[in-house]
């Protein structure tokens, strides 16, 4: 399912310090306790790898790698196609650690348009629209069912 | 949902502007372009396009009113919207909350044994 101009932006907190997570979110034995069910992966930038969610799957390239605060892949893209920026759906990763035991782990998933945009930009755009995207929408959908009568 | 009307959706609400012209059709019911134009920083002429990206879609549609066009939000396609967005962040949480997990335990673990050690 690709969607250009979707961004959906969640995080967590977690009482572990940063490589910890670090390595719980790269590491392809890690990888399959929390996201797909088969991982092949190696963490490098470029490379390309595979995932397996029950019986579908389909493959990923990394892209940014820099530990132990930002790691990000594409997905998403059609078959047959290289995925870039343009064809395919990015999923960053930010670490940021509070203090010695905790870490902030972000995570931004978003379609192509933005990804070219200037960084400043990306992030104006993010903080005014999109940390309520969902709300949003929510809200509109909630709004109109009030409306409509009966 | 298909994957192809699922582009088009997300990349017309994408556009600010175009959310704008959907919050106010969904605060206001039935109104015509000219109405919409009198309400937004846009020329009318903005208004008309993002009125057609967005009928394309489906979130809005149109009807005659004695001379007048006028434009709604369907509810029906919104509502799909929104559960499909709420869909996939409540998917990311899962995961997330899964590393939270997983990440805590490895660091409890390696404190216990780090103990055990002294």
């Amino acid at each position: 399912m690709l969607m250009p101009g979707l961004i959906i932006e969640r995080e967590v907190l977690i009482e572990a310090p940063v490589d910890v997570v670090w390595r719980t979110i790269t590491e392809p034995g890690q990888i399959s306790q929390w996201f797909a069910d088969r991982v092949e992966l190696v963490v490098e930038p470029g490379a390309h790898g595979y995932m397996q969610f029950g019986d579908q799957g389909g493959p990923v390239v990394v892209e940014t790698v820099d530990p132990p605060t930002r790691f990000s892949f594409r997905w998403n893209h059609p078959a047959g196609e290289e995925p870039a920026a343009g064809n395919s759906m990015l999923v960053e990763f930010t670490l940021t650690p509070e203090g010695d035991e905790r870490t902030r782990l972000r995570v931004v998933e978003s379609g192509h348009e933005l990804r070219a945009w200037p960084d400043a930009e990306k992030q104006r755009y993010a903080d005014e629209h999109q940390g309520g995207w969902a709300e949003f929408l929510d809200g509109l959908a909630t709004l109109l069912a009030k409306r409509r009568p009966g | 949902m298909t994957a192809q009307t699922d582009d088009a959706l997300w990349s017309a609400i994408a556009d600010p502007s175009r959310r704008q012209v959907l919050d106010l059709l969904v605060t206001n019911g039935g109104v015509s372009a000219s109405w919409l134009a009198g309400r937004v920083p846009f020329s009318r002429q903005a208004v008309a396009k993002h009125l057609v990206v967005l009928e394309r879609t489906g979130l809005v549609s149109r009807r005659k009113q004695g001379r007048e066009v006028l434009y709604q939000v369907e509810a029906r396609r919104l509502d799909q919207a929104a559960q499909a967005m709420a869909e996939l962040a409540a998917r990311w949480d899962r995961r997330l909350d899964a590393v939270k997990r997983l990440a805590e335990a490895a660091h409890a673990e390696s404190k216990k044994t780090q103990g055990e050690q002294q």
